[in-house]
């Protein structure tokens, strides 16, 4: 597999293959881009980002994201379980929304304060 | 009402909340931000990936997070500000004329103000799609704005044009909240955006991204129903016989952001054609004596760590300023090959080292960039690679500085390292597509 090192701005094109001996890794310039390379080929993991529905605040909806990385494959299913609750305000930035979303350990977290409207 | 301040900060964005923190750890008492939104934090408020700080605070932080941590520091200072307040002009001799929802017309007069108004999206009429003008054509900031912090979902089938940075985030926003992205459209060879955003928002989720491509017409009337997009050749001109239909109900356009000018330019502020902000000395001084600026407004950031640097920069200006700092100088900066634009364009004191930040106008390998005097070359510095997309940045020492003239120019170019091209020889390769 062929994939261009996001770690930082260079942008090492790294190549990945499987042979008897294990994962071997070539093109990257540090050992970050080692870990990078084979991270997103074995299990790649994304922070989620989205909004929830709120209601009686100032707005909307609560931008909210995973407190860590999740496997990419677990996207699908944490929109899917956040995509039909509503919260109600206030809420504060670091607020656990959801816990254990998507069976992942990680916590949905609210990224602003909403206040109540008034 | 009428009322008077120090410092008066037009936008209360990032660019503002950090000009207004640093006017005030400056010692700076009186100050002022007037912002016409709701809430504090610009455009940072709908920006709510991550991606944000990751300079400043040396984490990713999402942008109503990175936000935040600027209004707090406001509000920990006790720094005074009116939301729902629109600026609505601003004269020359610092009077601003601004509209409130509850206090109507309130007049401010400001011993400096500091522009932060943040830029606006290009839209379809800026680069002339021809088609009728159905429903369903929206910037992709104005996507990302219904979808964030409205909860509308502008469309189910989408077509977008530019591979900015904008428009690859909500290529997967749109994903994610169900929409089918059928591709995003650029102009150019290469993408602007970064390759994290290719990876993680196109390449994750099998968006195709056509480069050298551009969207040549829209179809439907009442809404949208489709696109024909074309190849287009070096010169970026369709090529005859590329076209092709894509039904779609939605087209994003992501097409660059212009700086927000039309109240500088009521208050006779000379703007620089290429940026579309104002022409600025190292400390973001206009030209019109007190009016200073940073941000959005002076230019268009990669990132909003930069933004916040920049304020802080003008902030330390309008102190000096108001301290009745004189200039001494005049030094001027122009661009020879390779060079989009610089700030600052004018070197105005010779006691600190000044940061020359730079955008190049063309993907250049191997080169390296040059400062010259006259014949006298002042600084050399080599690079593997630069890119319109980044923004580069050198210091000129003050030693270097004191030993110019006054009112000399400072010459700024690249050159490749073989074979030192002339700049005519230079800017005709550029036009036939390097
Ligand atoms: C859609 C989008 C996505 C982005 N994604 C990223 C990213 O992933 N990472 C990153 O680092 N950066 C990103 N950026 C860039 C970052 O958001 C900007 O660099 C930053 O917001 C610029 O700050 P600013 O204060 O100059 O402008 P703004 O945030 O635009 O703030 C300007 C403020 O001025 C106010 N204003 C304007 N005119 C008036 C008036 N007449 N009277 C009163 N108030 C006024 C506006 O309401 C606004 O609040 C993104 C930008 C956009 C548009």
């Amino acid at each position: 597999m062929k994939l261009i090192c996001t770690v930082c701005p260079q942008g090492c094109e790294i190549t990945v293959k499987k042979n008897d001996e294990g994962w071997h890794v070539e093109g990257n310039r540090c050992k970050r881009g080692r870990e990078f390379a084979l991270q997103e080929t074995i299990s790649p993991m994304r922070v989620l980002t989205t909004s929830v529905w709120i209601e009686g605040g100032d707005h909307k909806l609560v931008s909210v994201k995973t407190d860590r990385p999740i496997p990419k494959e677990k996207i699908g299913e944490a929109i899917g379980e956040l995509c039909d609750i509503t919260i109600n305000a206030p809420v504060g930035r670091g607020d656990i929304i959801i816990k254990n979303i998507a069976d992942t350990d990680a916590n949905i977290i609210a990224t602003r304060d909403v206040r109540l409207s008034s | 009402m009428r009322v008077q301040v120090d410092v008066a900060i037009i936008g209360g964005g990032p660019a503002g909340l950090a000009a207004a923190i640093a006017c005030h750890d400056q010692g700076i008492q009186d100050i002022l931000i007037l912002e016409r939104d709701r809430h504090l934090g610009g455009i940072l408020q709908q920006c709510i990936h991550t991606g944000f700080g990751l300079h400043r605070f040396g984490e990713e932080l999402t942008g109503p997070e990175y936000a935040h941590i600027f209004i707090d520091g406001v509000k920990d200072r006790n720094i005074s500000y009116l939301l729902d307040t629109m600026v609505i002009e601003i004269r020359k001799d610092k009077i601003i004329y601004a509209l409130n929802s509850e206090k109507g017309l309130i007049e401010i007069e400001a011993k400096a103000i500091i522009l932060a108004m943040g830029c606006r999206e290009r839209t379809r009429g800026a680069i002339q799609i021809p088609g009728d003008r159905p429903a369903g054509v929206y910037t992709a900031g104005m996507a990302q704005l219904l979808v964030n912090m409205e909860g509308y979902l502008p469309g189910k089938e989408i077509v977008i044009l530019g591979s900015g940075d904008i428009g690859l985030i909500m290529a997967r926003r749109l994903t994610w909240e169900g929409a089918n992205v059928k591709m995003v459209c650029e102009i150019m060879p290469y993408s602007s955006g970064l390759a994290r955003n290719i990876r993680q928002c196109l390449d994750d989720y099998d968006i195709p991204l056509l480069f050298n491509h551009t969207v040549v017409k829209v179809h439907g009337s009442k809404r949208l129903e489709g696109v024909t997009i074309a190849e287009v050749d070096s010169n970026r001109v369709p090529i005859p016989g590329s076209e092709r239909y894509i039904e779609c109900d939605t087209l994003l356009l992501s097409v660059g952001l212009l700086p927000e000018n039309e109240l500088s330019e009521g208050a006779n502020v000379l703007l620089d054609e290429i940026t579309g902000g104002p022409i600025v000395d190292e400390y973001r001084h206009t030209s019109v004596d007190g009016i200073f600026a940073c941000g959005n407004v002076l230019h268009v950031h990669d990132l909003v760590d930069y933004v916040s640097e920049e304020a802080e920069i003008a902030a330390r200006g309008v102190a000096r300023y108001l301290k009745g700092d004189k200039s001494d100088s005049r030094i001027s900066i122009s661009h020879g090959a390779g060079i989009q634009y610089t700030v600052p364009h004018i070197i105005s004191s010779r006691d600190e080292d000044v940061e020359l930040f730079f955008r190049a106008n063309g993907i250049y390998n191997d080169g390296m960039i040059q400062l010259t005097y006259g014949k006298d070359i002042l600084y050399t510095k080599r690079y593997n690679h630069i890119v319109p997309g980044k923004m580069e940045r050198i210091r000129i020492k003050k030693d270097i500085l004191r030993q110019l003239d006054m009112e000399g120019n400072i010459r700024i170019s690249w050159r490749q390292r073989e074979d030192e091209l002339s700049d005519e020889a230079h800017m005709y390769s550029l036009s036939t597509g390097m």
